[in-house]
């Protein structure tokens, strides 16, 4: 590398262009390309394996799929969803933003941040290649059939010979994670333009700091779980297993000590983007800016001391349930302060319903419906009749899909003109909005009922009377896929630079430094730091 | 700083190639484990050679990335903003690390504290006793699992308390050798340091002996049950972690050599220091919760 000589030289002026561009980038726009796209392609991917789900469940009786192949699809379309999607969707909208939004160049550690995304792709290269082997009869006979939780033993005595390789792909997303969770954070510390003091900046990079420090506290003990799982499975090692003194339940704890500040990974930096939306569209101030702070600061805390609710049937001492169960509902005041402070935002604001706005407010509803169904579930004794069935399946989806990938939509359709310097298609934006809201709510909303009757969740087969609802939940599931074609036309549009040309501050009551800047956003911004007052 | 212009660095094809390695690593060496411990299941041995090439390949990559940085810092590129953000980063990396012992420390206490009691009958389990394994008795360390294995427990006065004293000593060189950085004295600062790596280097000796000890005589090994795992597991990261900060150290020491580092300019050497503190001070842990208590 010339770059000691090359860098003294005015450098930066000129983009990079071509493959190396992509491939060597250090440009934390470009990295939030790459990020976006390859989420939205996992999100497509995911969605594809739901789909095979949903093909199998749309009758009773075995039609399409056999069991053990079913419950690949159900494991592989968590873990996709969830890492391949949902968190890099969030890192994505992290890199674009936070140094706009904040006044920064780039990322505080550029190259660093090129590593966590180049990571991503060969991890799950690592993870589907197994799936494409199950599928096409090559090599190992199974891809990961053990749910996303991946539970002792059935992951480790009962694991397939390809949970070795998931074993280590978990390892690489979580080296990704972890090196851009320390980006994020250190540039929210360390570059922030003068006068940007913490408690001026945009709730969207709030969320992500507190994100960021979750993803460093909690990534190293997801890296821990799967480490027992790989010795248990091929050096003798005991820990999830009690005739050597260990026990399969530690694996649960330890799983979901990962597993719930995981979720909440998953749906503060969603808080955060439609605290930025709500403002814009009402034309208001953000209501209760500092109690924002603060409640995200509590949920991310809390989150650290619920993660038992998750296994109360496993028998617990009634003293430990308690104290989980308590814990759980009190996430609930500063999860309602939230809500209650998007609604007093729109309250007599001069609200507009532009696409963002449109599934913002969804967003509010939904996951308030999530929550709500959290709540019965965090109530032990309820949760016994709950536990494992599609009741649970309805929750996380309400609080994941019309959560956290419906705040995703409505920041791609916030930010878009900025990235692209084109306007979103409206049509193709309204069609995808409303086809996916109906769908959505088809597709997810009768897993209430059947999970309340009995219906167990990751089973490929059910009782018969349940076959109505589960008809009708597929044809749900096919159309929300579908509808996601719209979106990805719009995205295409966008990238290819057709539609209506977009201004500065394309939405008239938005604010932040990052509308500051033309749009597209020039290759490189804030070299200078810009002056907050 | 208000006005100073923002580094920001050039592209750089490292990145890409490190997960290159990364992959190759993760690929070969799930198979390396696969064909080494079920050989009757797993056909082939290529597994091996590519998790060593992958691992070559990583290494060489992030010593390339890492020169080139060294380079731009000591053609005084980087402003002191990004000395900032580098020290920042690394106090986080060591806290991500934290939490990866927390995991197995966690594994520990709820090991002792709640499954073994459990399994002896404790609480509410008189019948999963009575019914699972009625021999079974509680106790830690466990030296006799519920499937009756036997083992012995490492005790904590003999080598573990050698290491203990190695380690504090090993602390107290670095942060000799720190101040006389401060104070620009080489000499000093070169023959502590080269002290420090040294008692690392016998600190990792001595472990191997106390390992090859629990194997051959005392019966102490991954199959010996949950005592035996986390045993091994703990000190085993900790060792690990040994390794890494000693090579840290020696890798600082060369530069030191070289005339690299003053009082200013000084990153990766506080972040090698800082990283060996960190791992002293799990080893304070280990020694207390693993061997004495």
């Amino acid at each position: 590398m010339s770059t000691a000589a090359a860098a003294h030289d005015d450098h930066h002026h000129h983009a990079p262009t071509g493959l190396k561009r992509w491939l060597f980038s250090t440009n934390h726009k470009d990295i939030g390309t790459l990020y976006l796209w390859f989420s939205f392609i996992m999100f497509l991917v995911g969605g594809l394996l739901a789909m095979v789900i949903r093909t199998e469940l749309l009758e009773p009786g075995m039609q399409f799929v056999d069991p053990e192949f079913f419950n690949q699809m159900t494991t592989v379309h968590g873990l996709a969803m969830v890492f391949g999607a949902v968190m890099p969707g969030f890192v994505g909208f992290a890199n674009w933003m936070i140094p706009l939004m904040i006044g920064a160049p780039d990322m505080a550690l550029p190259r660093m941040n090129n590593w966590s995304f180049w990571i991503l792709p060969f991890a799950f290269l690592i993870l589907l290649s197994s799936v494409f082997m199950s599928a096409f009869g090559a090599g190992h006979p199974s891809a990961p059939n053990f749910g996303w939780t991946f539970y002792a033993p059935l992951s480790t005595e009962y694991g397939p010979a390809s949970t070795d390789l998931f074993i280590l792909s978990v390892h690489m997303m979580g080296i990704s994670s972890i090196m851009g969770a320390i980006n994020v954070i250190v540039t929210v510390f360390n570059l922030r333009a003068p006068g940007m003091t913490l408690m001026k900046m945009p709730l969207f990079v709030w969320t992500w700091l507190i994100t960021a420090f979750l993803l460093i506290a909690v990534m190293p003990v997801l890296a821990g779980a799967v480490t027992m799982m790989l010795t248990d499975r091929h050096f003798g090692t005991s820990f999830f297993s009690a005739a050597g003194g260990g026990d399969p339940v530690l694996f649960q704890h330890v799983f979901w000590f990962f597993g719930h500040p995981e979720v909440y990974i998953m749906i503060l930096p969603a808080f955060g983007i439609v605290s930025s939306i709500i403002p814009t569209f009402a034309r208001k101030q953000l209501f209760g800016y500092a109690s924002m702070v603060y409640a995200t600061a509590s949920i991310a805390l809390l989150s650290f001391v619920v993660w038992a609710h998750h296994m109360f049937t496993v028998g617990m001492p009634l003293a430990g349930t308690l104290f989980f169960m308590y814990m759980t509902m009190l996430i609930s005041v500063p999860t309602g302060v939230k809500v209650f402070n998007w609604v007093a935002t729109m309250w007599r604001g001069s609200m507009t319903f532009e696409l963002p706005m449109k599934w913002a407010i969804a967003f509010v509803i939904l996951f308030t419906c999530g929550g709500l169904s959290g709540l019965m579930l965090a109530i032990t004794p309820v949760d016994f009749q709950y536990h494992d069935t599609y009741f649970v399946v309805a929750h996380f989806h309400y609080v994941l899909v019309t959560g956290a990938v419906f705040s995703m939509f409505a920041a791609a359709y916030y930010w878009l003109p900025k990235w692209s310097g084109v306007m979103p298609n409206k049509l193709l934006g309204e069609l995808h909005f409303w086809s996916s809201l109906l769908s959505v709510n088809l597709l997810f909303f009768p897993m209430h009922f059947v999970g309340l009757a009995g219906m167990p969740r990751r089973y490929a087969d059910y009782a018969l009377q349940f076959a109505d609802y589960n008809f009708w939940i597929s044809i749900g599931g096919f159309w929300f896929g579908l509808s996601q074609l719209f979106f990805l036309a719009v995205c295409l549009l966008c990238a290819m630079k057709k539609g209506e040309k977009a201004a500065a501050r394309p939405w008239d009551g938005a604010e932040g430094l990052e509308w500051e800047v033309p749009s597209p956003a020039p290759f490189h911004t804030f070299e200078t730091p810009p002056v907050v007052k | 700083m208000a006005t100073e212009k923002y580094y920001v660095p050039e592209s750089s094809p490292w990145p890409l190639a490190a997960s290159v390695g990364l992959f190759m690593t993760a690929v070969g060496g799930a198979h390396f484990i696969q064909q080494s411990t079920a050989p009757d299941k797993f056909e082939g041995s290529w597994g091996m050679p590519l998790f060593f090439f992958g691992l070559a390949t990583l290494w060489l990559v992030i010593a390339i990335w890492w020169r080139d940085t060294i380079k731009e810092s000591v053609g005084g590129l980087h402003s002191k903003q990004l000395g900032i953000s580098y020290r920042q980063g690394m106090l986080w990396f060591i806290f991500s690390e934290v939490m990866f012992f927390g995991a197995f420390f966690g594994a520990l206490f709820y090991t002792r504290w709640l499954i073994v009691p459990w399994l002896g009958g404790a609480g509410s389990n008189a019948m999963t006793h009575e019914l699972l394994w009625p021999n079974f008795q509680a106790m830690w360390p466990l030296i006799k699992t519920p499937d009756g294995t036997t083992t012995q427990a490492m005790g904590a006065w003999g080598l573990p308390a050698i290491n203990t004293a190695i380690l504090l000593t090993s602390s107290v060189t670095l942060t000799i050798a720190h101040h006389a950085l401060l104070e620009g004295k080489r000499g000093r600062l070169i023959g502590f340091q080269a002290a420090t790596v040294l008692l690392g280097a016998i600190f990792l000796g001595l472990q191997a002996w106390e390992y090859h000890h629990a194997y051959v005589e005392m019966g102490l090994t991954l199959h010996a049950g949950i005592y035996g795992s986390l045993f091994f597991l703990l000190t085993g990261f900790h060792g690990a972690h040994v390794t890494i900060g000693t090579i840290f150290l020696f890798v600082t020491l060369l530069r030191v050599i070289k005339g690299h580092f003053d009082a200013e300019n000084n990153f990766a050497w506080e972040a090698g220091a800082w990283y060996w503190h960190f791992v002293d001070v799990v080893w304070l842990f280990l020694f207390v919760v693993v061997y004495w208590l």
